[in-house]
């Protein structure tokens, strides 16, 4: 019989839904219970390709990832030292570390400041040792049939971070989820969860980076409860290789009058898809959403970022903003929904991109669904290059060409960088932002 | 010189009053063959129209398109509706004639000049009293053609496409289906296989077209979807205005509406086309009301191009519609001005496409919805920058209404921008009618209802404006009829 590339890969997550069955048997029976529940959504529903894609999956494309097979790596493939990890993300002095390489924990770089009346842990150890908690909130938010990745997330994650605390936690926890490089293709399934208790605050940092240049698959999943009058802040770094993909989920709740903010950071990654899924639970709550991403060679970045509000006096803020250059493609879908009776709400959304090269595409769907009548709702939307007057303006001040553009450019991606409150990561992230435009260093070194 | 008077519904408030004052029902015999669709249905329909051999093939090779596997109504729209029964409905009606035909107005049927003048167009009287020529499309046979005597004078072609494809097949061979091909979608193939009747209108190189030319249609044999083909041609440097208005009678049964309108300006030309749609929009409950989903799109074919599309959408059921500009000649310009309204179970899913292929493009699009009751409303749009197009600007602006807490707006654009020259700008709001702004009118001693109508209608006025003076004054008492009820 043939089979299809697409069945073969399917046959190959059974092979290794199989070989895992040991080490479920040790797990509790809710949690095998929710796997199977995942997998079997995953084999019925598949990836979004074909005839299965609907209108969120427009404007990408998985066929490469459904048709292709990942090994899940059954050990580090690197040991990383300190210093490594201080020349890969030197921002994190102070911070609580958790280090994850290729899906094992690597405690020999990573450092958690317990704090009192709090848990930061990993997932697995939580599990074991708070298992009725973790079993109130995982795949709550997150739920198993939301699409293929989190299906495949929550039957494969073997560890993560969990987060519990219900006061202000002292240092950011910094999670770093880092892929080394293998001969063959390998995936990753990160699982974080955090659970911000009434009035609690919460600084979240993750990052993912590969160690090589080869491809590999990253399938992401972080939920995010938010109790009453809680603060979160999460930052979310994509320094992955240009020819690895990453498919994630980030599902943050909010309950009454919490604040959730979030800067996500995308300069890595070949074919990038994130959904961002914002629930206001709460009257009050409030939802500040800003991104930055750059894209250069053949890079595929979609943002699909979504905000549900449930309940009334709600408040969201969302500012995307790209940087495009080569042959790259960037992607954004946003939605607004307001329920019946989510009456007072106010939502903001506006995505900027700026096209450096005429072979760069970006496609922005900034939506609205409203269904309540007593409410403020608006969204923006531009493209373009950078603008010939600006730079006339600022040569005409005696400013050459090229740092023209750089200052210009620069200034289009501090509007989002500014918002970071950290200094350190501030300073890595402009770096970084200039690293990744080569036609900024060309204006550097002019 | 006389004020324009197109169609006087300069309402009485017991006319307001009334749910839907244009729903009435003429008795003419119709001659109507048996309801289904096949390949004699469609050789049936172009037999009667005694339409050449090439006519029946392109007719025949959508038909064939239509049924084949896998090809479906587009699903993506956010509305719902029973699935169609296509077999339960009639594909052609024509007034019967009870002579041979009129040779002039007096000789049309009594009873066809009376339900026009229900309707508000004064057939006898036009030459005094408009300066618009009627080509009144009474179901699917045009029946009365005025004022072709001035336009042929200048080389106007404008009349049925029926006749335009007897006495100008070149033209019609040339242009049909050169904007919105047969395959383009399942309505507009299925409009191609069995259109039975529409407008065509060429306007010669460097011709103004001195009237606004004008269509008006009307559905009126019960179970009988109406599917008009309009065939518009503006040759180099010339200028043609249009104008559709449409009411309905009242139908308890839904009716498919399925029309495809096809414009082409060439080097320099400018087509501005307006519709006041106001068919049957069901009841109270939602029952009946038309289903209008139709294929619209403009080719902005040469240098300097212009097309513009302004739709005030009061009516139907459901509506969906794009009406669209490829915008393929440089310094060509796109325009589309929208007034959609949505009230009790009024579903619209409307919006436009603005290709831009050419240089120095330009587009503009602003578009109002309105809800109300239960009424769901999404603008839904495309701006696309290909490549080649240096140097394009857009600039959209969509703001939803809404009245009640049981009604929806939605937007949904969609903005893909492949030329980094391209200037894009998209803004959008949806918000109720502000408590302030009724204060300030109220304080001012304007009744409630009043202060609500007169937001309303500055909510709507940069779409009114573009419309034709005695239209405008139209739209905004079509508006007002409409939202009957719902304010206040």
């Amino acid at each position: 019989m043939t089979q299809t590339p697409t069945a073969a890969a399917t046959d190959r997550y059974v092979d290794q839904f199989n070989a895992l069955r040991e080490e479920r048997e040790k797990e509790p029976l809710w949690l095998r219970d929710l796997r199977r529940e995942a997998f079997d959504y995953f084999q019925r529903m598949g990836w979004p390709i074909d005839e299965k894609r609907d209108e969120a999956w427009k404007y990408t494309d998985v066929k490469p990832i459904a048709r292709a097979s990942f090994r899940l790596p059954d050990a580090p493939g690197a040991a990383l030292t300190d210093e490594d990890i201080v020349r890969l993300l030197p921002f994190d002095e102070g911070m609580s570390r958790v280090v994850f390489i290729d899906g094992h924990y690597a405690p020999e770089v990573s450092r958690i400041r317990q704090p009192d009346h709090a848990s930061v842990r990993r997932l697995k150890e939580a599990i074991q040792q708070d298992e009725s908690f973790v079993h109130g909130h995982l795949a709550r938010y997150s739920a198993p049939h939301h699409d293929a990745s989190v299906a495949l997330n929550t039957t494969f994650f073997r560890d993560g971070v969990f987060i519990y605390t219900d006061r202000p936690l002292s240092a950011p926890v910094h999670v770093v989820y880092v892929t080394s490089e293998h001969a063959d293709p390998v995936v990753t399934y990160p699982r974080t969860l955090v659970v911000a208790g009434t009035n609690a605050e919460v600084t979240l940092i993750e990052s993912y980076v590969s160690l090589g240049t080869r491809n590999h698959f990253t399938d992401p999943v972080t939920e995010i409860a938010l109790g009453e009058g809680s603060h979160v802040t999460h930052y979310r770094l994509l320094l992955e290789n240009t020819d690895s993909y990453s498919i994630g989920h980030v599902r943050p709740c909010l309950g009454p009058d919490s604040t959730y903010k979030s800067v996500v950071y995308e300069a890595g990654s070949g074919l990038m898809r994130l959904d961002l899924e914002v629930l206001i639970e709460g009257p009050g709550a409030f939802a500040d959403l800003r991104g930055l991403y750059l894209t250069r060679g053949k890079q595929h970045l979609d943002n699909l970022v979504s905000i549900d509000h449930a309940k009334p006096h709600g408040k969201s803020r969302l500012y995307y903003k790209g940087i495009l250059d080569d042959e790259s493609r960037a992607v954004f879908g946003g939605t607004v929904y307001v329920q019946p009776g989510a009456d007072k709400t106010d939502a903001y959304q506006e995505d900027k991109n700026l096209l450096l090269s005429d072979r760069a595409e970006a496609d922005s769907k900034p939506s609205l669904e409203i269904y309540a009548d007593d409410v403020k709702c608006g969204h923006g939307a531009t493209a373009g290059a950078v603008a010939d007057e600006a730079i006339f303006y600022l040569r005409s001040r005696g400013i050459d060409e090229q740092t023209a553009s750089r200052l210009l450019i620069k200034g289009f991606a501090s509007e989002i960088l500014d918002e970071v409150g950290i200094e350190a990561l501030r300073v890595f992230l402009e770096e970084r932002t200039t690293q990744s435009l080569p036609r900024f260093q060309a204006g550097l070194a002019a | 010189m006389a004020a324009p008077k197109v169609i006087s519904r300069t309402s009485t408030q017991e006319e307001l009053a009334s749910d839907y004052k244009w729903g009435f029902v003429t008795d003419i015999e119709a001659d109507i063959p048996p309801k289904g669709l096949n390949e004699d249905v469609v050789r049936l329909i172009s037999a009667k129209k005694g339409e050449p051999e090439w006519m029946t093939e392109w007719r025949l090779k959508a038909y064939r398109y239509w049924i084949s596997e896998d090809y479906r109504e587009p699903r993506w729209s956010k509305v719902s509706f029973p699935p169609i029964d296509y077999q339960d409905i009639h594909y052609y009606s024509a007034p019967v004639k009870k002579e041979k035909g009129p040779e002039s107005l007096d000789e049309v049927d009594p009873e066809l000049v009376a339900a026009f003048n229900k309707l508000g167009i004064p057939l006898a009287e036009q030459k005094a009293l408009t300066g618009v020529a009627v080509d009144a499309v009474f179901d699917s046979v045009s029946v009365a053609t005025t004022y072709q005597k001035q336009l042929e004078d200048l080389g106007i072609i404008f009349g049925p496409i029926s006749e335009a494809i007897q006495k100008h097949p070149e033209l019609v061979k040339k242009y049909l289906g050169s904007v919105v091909p047969y395959s383009d979608n399942f309505y507009a193939t299925l409009n191609s296989a069995v259109f039975s009747d529409g407008t065509f209108a060429y306007v010669p190189p460097g011709v103004r077209c001195p009237v606004e030319l004008m269509t008006y249609f009307r559905m009126n044999s019960e179970g009988t979807g109406q599917f008009e083909r309009t065939l518009i041609i503006a040759d180099k440097g010339s200028y043609v205005s249009y104008l559709e208005g449409c009411t309905a009678p009242m139908r308890k049964t839904h009716q498919l509406h399925a029309a495809v309108v096809e414009l082409i300006a060439l080097d320099d030309a400018e087509i501005k086309y307006s519709t006041l749609q106001n068919w049957y929009p069901g009841d109270k409950d939602g029952k009946g009301g038309v289903y209008n989903f139709v294929t619209k799109r403009g080719k902005a074919a040469g240098k300097n191009s212009k097309i513009s599309w302004t739709q005030v959408e009061t009516g139907s059921a459901i509506t969906w519609k794009y009406p669209s500009c490829i915008l393929q000649g440089d310094n060509s310009v796109g325009e589309f001005y929208s007034v959609a309204l949505c009230n009790n179970h009024q579903q619209a899913d409307t919006g436009t496409k603005m290709i831009h292929m050419g240089k120095n493009t330009r587009s503009t699009i602003i578009a109002k919805g309105i809800s109300a009751g239960q009424g769901q409303n999404t603008y839904r749009g495309l701006v696309k920058i290909m490549p080649t197009a240096q140097g394009a600007r857009n600039f959209t602006r969509c703001d939803s209404l809404l009245i009640g807490s049981k009604c929806g707006a939605h937007t949904v654009p969609y903005i893909e921008v492949r030329n980094p020259t391209a200037h894009m700008e998209h803004e959008a709001t949806t918000s109720k009618v502000s408590d302030d702004q009724l204060f300030y009118l109220m304080q001012r001693g304007i009744k409630e209802e009043d202060a609500q109508y007169m937001i309303i209608n500055g909510f709507c006025k940069g779409v009114f404006q573009e419309l034709p003076f005695e239209f405008a004054m139209e739209a905004s008492q079509l508006l007002k009829v409409s939202l009957e009820g719902t304010v206040g």
